[in-house]
């Protein structure tokens, strides 16, 4: 890792929903400028992480830092002036439905900035290139496909030139090539303009090609941090498993129950 | 664009509606008409029982309406009502010795204020008193009255037995 | 019988914290008011989607419950040989309570059960969350415009109701029963007041369009982002509203008209 302070910094952070603990002392740095990837299982809460970056949830105990910022001590007008330095990408793309492409994309800058129509319009057509889909401004977000949607989502989600973009599952139900597009697309983003991406997936294959770092989630603890290439070649029995997708091992392939031959002699119960 | 102007033409549209609707009410359904003819001046007059008389019931001469009755208390000296009406000040002619007396709009009607004009050449103004009054007729006392009448001359009416 | 006082005191806590909830979002509506002048065209949509959509089912009540209390009216009065009276009933039980209550109630019906899928449905695909991060409240830029478009509409359409109740009533009352139409007028405007009548009248649908549009707002931006969530929430908003305006109208009834 660089020597230069880590954009986010998060230190034993705990969250819990309810009685369900999902975040248990978690530490975590993400780079500047570099393409992080956080990675685990369903249901680990990768997407709450991204949430509680971007201060839309307030964390049990622990820091999250932002830019040297501690997210959940900032006030409102702060916490909002931080946010419009970040860009999130959802997973369902969250397009505003009743608006068009382009008033889609242009939304943030209309609302955040005094800029005259036409410069905002030179802007949106500008990002709406970058990702492929200038031709497409006039369509309703119903009318595009869910990779399309997830592109214009992106370009919206660069329109203030954020430092820092969160990607929430981008490739999560995407046909092959729309998923070699947003592979490209996020890579090549960050890339050009010095952006710091986070992206928060369990597709290990799509992901280990175009992150630098990558964190392993599980059971609400970093299992194993690294380069790709450390943690595709992790000797952790666990992280092998998982970067390599078999069913069984250290996470049973079977629900814990009782003995299988205990249940099919003894009595019906239903 | 255009579709903005056709939502922005409804929306006009409605709120002039609604507000029509409001004035419709206000004019056409309720007595915003007698209302609002607003100034006037405020007579006097003592009962010795007003009955059922609210304030807001209606003051009128030879059954036009006049006014208004403003207020209504009790004169714990003489032990009266005193009733306050707001006559509507295009009627300032009306003699001082005018008579009011408290009538019943039909047989269980509302009952108001009715004034019979005197002769005399000076006229009500402000703060003005009538003094000649009569008070409301209680329906329990007439029949009680024609009741007892009817028994006095010991005539068994049919009705009266019933 | 432990677990159940358990689960009755959980059900308790949860019901108040919700109010809690219901009531921060409240100040945070009204908040947002302020906000609102420079984008008057957000108002405006909104109060085409909550008020000029539901003219028709406002308008269409109005007529038939205006027909229906002439000729009940008549049919009663008929009896004390008060026909001509006909105006007043007909006008008093419109401006007074059937204009502002069953307004409320279709509204909540109409608009507000829509209000709480359109909010639920944005909650559920994400366009509030993200919002949220590109630096816009949600509640003031979504929420507040159409709380208080609701505000404004309601009592619109309850007048739009009790005036074309008026006519309706007419039609049956002076047109097929033959009351004398002089004294279907007259007496009505000889007997509503402005003031207690028609203002306390709007002054319920106000109240009604507060707290009906509030309601559905808050079920949708409470509510579980799930299909199932927001079905929920909608059937919730009806059955709340209902209940919020019944029990409303009997207060109001009660400081304004009692003693």
């Amino acid at each position: 890792m660089s020597t230069e302070e880590p954009l986010v910094k998060i230190r034993g952070l705990r969250f819990s929903r309810g009685e369900r603990v999902i975040f248990d002392g978690v530490d975590l740095d993400i780079p500047r400028g570099k393409v992080t990837a956080i990675m685990g299982p369903s249901g680990t809460g990768k997407t709450t992480l991204l949430k509680l970056i971007g201060g839309q949830l307030r964390p049990d105990a622990g820091t999250i830092e932002v830019d040297g910022r501690n997210v959940h001590r900032l006030g409102n007008r702060d916490l909002y002036t931080l946010r419009k330095r970040m860009g999130m990408l959802f997973q369902s793309g969250a397009l505003l439905t009743d608006l068009s492409v382009f008033d889609n994309v242009a939304y943030p800058l209309r609302e955040h900035t005094a800029l005259p129509k036409s410069m905002i319009r030179k802007l949106v057509l500008i990002k709406l290139e970058a990702v492929g889909l200038r031709g497409a401004s006039g369509l309703m977000p119903s009318e595009l496909s869910g990779g399309m949607a997830r592109r214009v989502a992106l370009a919206r989600a660069i329109a203030l030139d954020p430092m820092m973009i969160l990607y929430d599952e981008p490739f999560t139900g995407q046909d092959p090539i729309s998923m070699g597009i947003l592979v490209k697309l996020i890579r090549e983003l960050n890339d050009a303009s010095r952006l710091t991406s986070v992206l928060v997936s369990h597709d290990v294959h799509e992901t280990a090609s175009i992150s630098d770092f990558i964190h392993v989630i599980s059971e609400g603890r970093v299992v194993e941090s690294g380069t790709s290439t450390e943690i595709t070649g992790s000797r952790k029995a666990w992280v092998q498993q998982f970067m390599g997708g078999r069913p069984d091992g250290p996470v049973p392939f079977h629900y814990p129950g009782a003995d299988l031959a205990d249940e099919l002699m003894g009595d019906a119960r239903c | 664009m255009v579709r903005m102007k056709t939502i922005e033409i409804l929306v006009g549209a409605f709120m002039a509606a609604g507000i029509l609707a409001l004035f419709f009410l206000a004019l056409q359904v309720s007595n915003l008409s007698m209302a609002s003819s607003g100034t006037g001046y405020v007579i006097s007059a003592r009962f010795d029982n007003i009955g059922s008389l609210k304030v807001k019931a209606a003051v009128s001469m030879s059954g036009v309406r006049v006014g208004r009755v403003s207020e209504i208390s009790f004169d714990d000296g003489s032990y009266e009502a005193v009733v306050r009406m707001t006559i509507d000040s295009k009627f300032d002619k009306i003699p001082d010795d005018t008579f009011a007396k408290i009538y019943t709009a039909g047989l269980l009607g509302e009952q108001y204020v009715g004034l019979e004009a005197g002769g005399s050449d000076t006229y009500l103004a402000e703060g003005g008193e009538l003094g000649m009054t009569q008070s409301a007729l209680v329906l329990e006392e007439i029949i009680g009255q024609v009741l007892f009448s009817k028994a006095s001359e010991g005539t068994k009416n049919a009705e009266g037995t019933k | 019988m432990l677990d159940q006082l358990a689960l009755l005191g959980r059900i308790g806590l949860g019901a108040i914290a919700g109010l809690g909830r219901a009531h921060l979002l409240m100040f945070g509506l009204l908040r947002g008011l302020g906000d609102l002048w420079p984008r008057p065209l957000l108002l405006v949509h909104q109060i085409h989607s909550v008020g000029v959509l539901s003219i028709l089912i406002i308008t269409v009540s109005g007529l038939f419950v205006g027909m229906v209390l002439g000729l009940q009216g008549h049919y009663v009065l008929s009896k004390f040989g008060a026909t001509q009276t006909l105006g007043v009933m007909v006008a008093a039980s419109l401006v007074r309570e059937l204009g502002p209550v069953v307004t409320a109630l279709l509204f909540a019906g109409r608009a507000g059960s829509a209000l709480t899928a359109e909010i639920g449905l944005m909650k559920a695909t994400e366009q509030l969350s993200g919002l949220e991060m590109m630096a816009v409240d949600p509640v003031k830029r979504v929420l507040t415009p159409r709380f208080l478009a609701g505000f404004i509409a309601m009592p619109l359409l309850a007048s739009m109701f009790s005036a074309i109740g008026v006519i309706g009533g007419y039609f049956v009352g002076v047109g097929l029963l033959g009351v004398d139409a002089g004294a279907y007028w007259s007496q009505m405007q000889a007997n509503i007041d402005l003031h207690e009548d028609v203002y306390n009248g709007v002054i319920k649908s106000l109240v009604f369009g507060f707290v009906c549009t509030w309601i559905a707002l808050f079920q949708g931006y409470d509510c579980m982002p799930t299909s199932e969530g927001v079905s929920r929430a909608t059937t919730r908003t009806v059955v709340h509203s209902a209940l919020a305006v019944l029990g409303l109208d009997f207060i109001l009834t009660a400081l304004m008209f009692g003693n």
